[in-house]
């Protein structure tokens, strides 16, 4: 294996693993904004308040280190995707910006402040939207180059089906993923109200989820034909990411072992998540930047990489920890009040 | 190439974006330290005053840090977009350091989070601080790894250059390079002390208004000595930092010092006025800047007119210098004179007008801190990689900055003003007194409900 595979596997596992966070935490913020809207706060934000606490800026640090790592891996990065991200980049930022503080400033300031809640819930659901951009533009075709530098072709990007159905699948997804796992937490936390509510929402998202991302394979036939071509090569890994949908949403329909049906959508979106990266292969930007064109020197691939396993043992125990403490905590899930914030 | 408008606007969003989260970031590197010491202290004393005083600072310290978070990820992305030659180029050599606080802050976010949420789990109050050490370590870590690559920026090595690209490159060294250690331990020491200050402007503020309460005296003292004690390091670092300065970067020096003549014996300049190259007006220490630079009142400290007008950077960087240096000085005595004071029954160091001025010490260090950032930064252009690309080449070609630059300072409007609302209320509705009734009443229902066999 070369370093810059196991390089864009170690940024690629990182992404994935903010994908399900981020999706798990956005979704909540805007659940409970729409509980809030709707009168069903009461359900709600207990469970979705119990789980979000302490776990929201860990959340964050996923994002940080894939773009930290993707610049120091691939230098090249920064020039590309810097240059042309200016704008899209800066908008989630801004989202970003809101979200992050005035979830804490609800959290810790002022329970229960509705406008704050509706910002975070409203910035919450667009982050993602604006962050997939950053996927579509890798698909190739709205990328110039004049004179040596990047340029991005924004009216080809806003007219382009393949922009929006991405936007779509990425709201839907973080609805979807959020619903379940949250379900599962409710169910944990016995909360028989919340656990069905929650479970209504990941089976009403679960059909648009399936349906943009199928048709998203489609539209790349026409867009990237060559992606679409490694995509097809792995059709197993999709076929199976399917099956394990269809588990998933048989378990949350028969009311049984929501656990095991979140295990499975992490296998659905891992699947889905990896082969689209392995499809993707050797590109980062279709068709002008390549892993291989884009790699860093040997000297910082290799500090980086040691860095990394270092890194990485200190991290596992401790994010063990946080687990252990909250999220498999049935104590701290069922909401002792030892456990309210300082 | 290079596209004027966006070099000046990619400046000056950068600036933005810096001078807002160094207020957020040095509170969160000093604060976790101030709340360990607090901590610490009521257990070995057994205050509950001291305990309260920490969960109370930690109260505050998350609405801060969620600010630092979110400004941190903005400049942190900013670098690549705003400046993508540049980290083009450097990410090279010094993505290490940068890679490594990632995961300074992966600890300290996972710690805190934990911390935050397990006051009254355990019944031995030190397992709990326990927790706390890697969230006070992470945050200093993550200044730490961050001020190595501002200092590779001053004094970059670890590589060479041959036909235009970079060989040979060293990762270590790089970190490694002669800026660092004046460098990191200033920045450390400083937002250490910036902490202490604020808090204890804080402290202070309760005290005029109102509150005789003696938790505040307590939280004055302590802040007060650990001002005085990281002050005077700022200080004995700040010399040391003048003297990497002379060796490394002699013209960021004469130009804060409007030093223009290679000369021994060489003054130091405060304020004045600079008319062509004289200097009017000024407060001149004889030998001051030889001793500063040297060790050696007679030493030679290098001038200005030893360099290309192209690469001396703007002669303003003189007063964002000696506004850095008048204000630690101003609290190295005021902390002093309190310490003293506290220990000699001094009446005067009770004044409402010395508590006042405790206050203003609080803004007084954070504009402290921005004017020793503006400074290292404007202080080291043209350059944005000391002697090897200057800041035009580095920036982006993109025509949006400019729109960009109105769109961050809206947001960090409202995250201003959100936060300081936000941590008014709290404590606003919360305050001390009550809620030490509240945990004195709760203690007893406590122990009431286990039988009163304490009785």
């Amino acid at each position: 294996m070369t370093l810059e595979i196991v390089g864009i596997t170690v940024l690629i596992s990182f992404l994935f693993g903010y994908v399900i966070v981020g999706s798990i935490d956005f979704g909540a913020g805007f659940f409970n904004a729409y509980s809030l809207l709707t009168g069903k706060d009461r359900i709600l934000t207990n469970v979705i308040q119990r789980y979000l606490s302490p776990v929201w800026e860990v959340t964050n640090v996923f994002l940080v280190f894939f773009f930290v790592g993707i610049v120091g891996f691939f230098p090249s990065t920064a020039f590309y995707y810097g240059t042309v991200l200016l704008v899209p980049l800066s908008l989630s930022l801004l989202l970003l910006g809101i979200r992050g503080s005035y979830y804490a400033f609800e959290t810790y300031g002022a329970r229960g402040h509705k406008g704050y809640s509706f910002m975070y819930g409203a910035a919450g659901i667009l982050l993602p939207a604006s962050l997939s951009i950053v996927l579509t533009i890798s698909e190739g075709g709205f990328v110039e180059m004049v004179d040596g530098q990047p340029i991005l072709n924004y009216r080809e990007l806003f007219m382009s089906p393949l922009t929006w159905s991405i936007v779509v699948l990425s709201i839907a997804a973080v609805l979807y993923v959020s619903a379940v796992f949250l379900t599962w937490y409710a169910n944990e936390a016995g909360d028989r109200e919340a656990t069905d509510l929650l479970r209504k929402y990941a089976l009403i998202w679960s059909l648009p989820t399936i349906i943009t991302a199928s048709g998203i394979i489609w539209e790349l036939r026409a867009h990237n034909t060559e992606h679409y071509e490694s995509l097809l090569d792995l059709w197993w890994m999709f076929a199976l990411s399917f099956l394990l949908f269809i588990g998933t949403v048989w378990l949350l329909w028969k009311r049984k072992n929501y656990g095991l049906a979140f295990w499975l959508l992490i296998g659905q979106f891992a699947l889905a998540f990896y082969a689209y990266g392995i499809s993707h292969y050797p590109y980062l930007l279709y068709p002008h930047l390549t892993i291989y064109d884009g790699f860093t020197n040997t000297a910082m691939a290799a500090a980086l990489v040691i860095a990394f396993i270092l890194g990485f043992c200190l991290l596992i125990p401790s994010l063990f920890l946080l687990l252990r403490l909250f999220l498999f905590n049935k104590e701290y899930v069922r909401g002792r009040k030892e456990d309210e914030h300082a | 190439m290079a596209n004027e408008e966006a070099v000046f606007f990619s400046r000056a969003l950068t600036e933005l974006t810096l001078s807002f989260h160094i207020i957020y970031a040095t509170i969160g590197v000093g604060v976790p330290l101030m709340i360990m010491i607090a901590q610490w202290v009521g257990i070995q004393k057994n205050d509950e005053h001291y305990i309260l005083l920490a969960r109370r600072w930690a109260r505050g310290f998350v609405i801060t840090v969620a600010v630092g978070v979110v400004t941190g990820t903005a400049i942190g992305m900013q670098l690549s977009l705003l400046w993508p030659n540049f980290m083009e180029l450097a990410g090279q050599v010094i993505a290490l350091p940068l890679f490594m606080e990632t995961f300074a802050f992966f600890f300290e976010a996972i710690f805190l989070g934990i911390y935050l949420y397990t006051w009254d789990r355990f019944d031995n109050q030190k397992k709990h601080l326990l927790l706390l050490v890697p969230v006070a370590l992470g945050a200093s870590f993550s200044a730490v790894f961050i001020t190595i690559v501002n200092a590779f920026m001053n004094a970059p090595q670890g590589f060479d250059v041959m036909n235009g690209q970079l060989v040979n490159i060293q990762p270590v060294l790089a970190m490694f390079n002669p800026a660092m250690p004046t460098k990191v331990a200033h920045v450390v020491i400083t937002a250490y002390m910036t902490a202490a200050f604020v808090l204890a402007a804080i402290a202070a503020f309760r005290l005029l208004k109102g509150s005789d309460h003696i938790y505040h005296k307590k939280a004055l003292y302590l802040t007060m000595k650990l001002g005085l004690i990281f002050s005077i390091g700022a200080l004995l670092i700040g010399d040391l930092s003048g003297k990497y300065l002379a060796a490394y970067q002699p013209e960021k020096l004469a130009a804060a010092e409007w030093h223009f003549e290679t000369e021994g014996e060489a003054p130091l300049m405060l304020y004045g006025v600079l008319d062509g190259e004289e200097v009017k007006y000024a407060i001149k220490i004889p030998f001051a800047l030889s001793i500063l630079a040297h060790s050696n009142p007679s030493a030679e400290v290098t001038g200005l007119n030893e360099f290309p007008e192209d690469e001396i950077p703007p002669l303003y960087v003189h007063y964002l210098f000696d506004t850095m240096v008048t204000i630690g000085m101003f609290m190295i005595l005021l902390s002093g004179l309190y310490w003293i004071g506290m220990k000699r029954n001094w009446t005067f160091i009770q004044s409402r007008w010395f508590r006042w001025l405790i206050v203003a010490g609080g803004p007084l260090t954070i504009i402290a801190i921005e004017a020793g950032w503006w400074y290292a930064e404007v202080g080291r252009q043209p350059w944005i990689l000391h002697g090897l690309m200057r800041v035009p080449e580095a920036a982006t070609t993109s025509g949006h900055v400019g729109t960009m630059l109105y769109l961050f300072a809206f947001l960090y409007l409202i995250l201003g003003v959100g936060s300081v609302v936000v941590l008014t209320r709290m404590f606003r509705k919360n305050p001390v007194e009550r809620e030490i009734l509240d945990r004195e009443a709760e203690k007893t229902a406590e122990r009431q409900t286990k039988g009163g066999d304490e009785e």
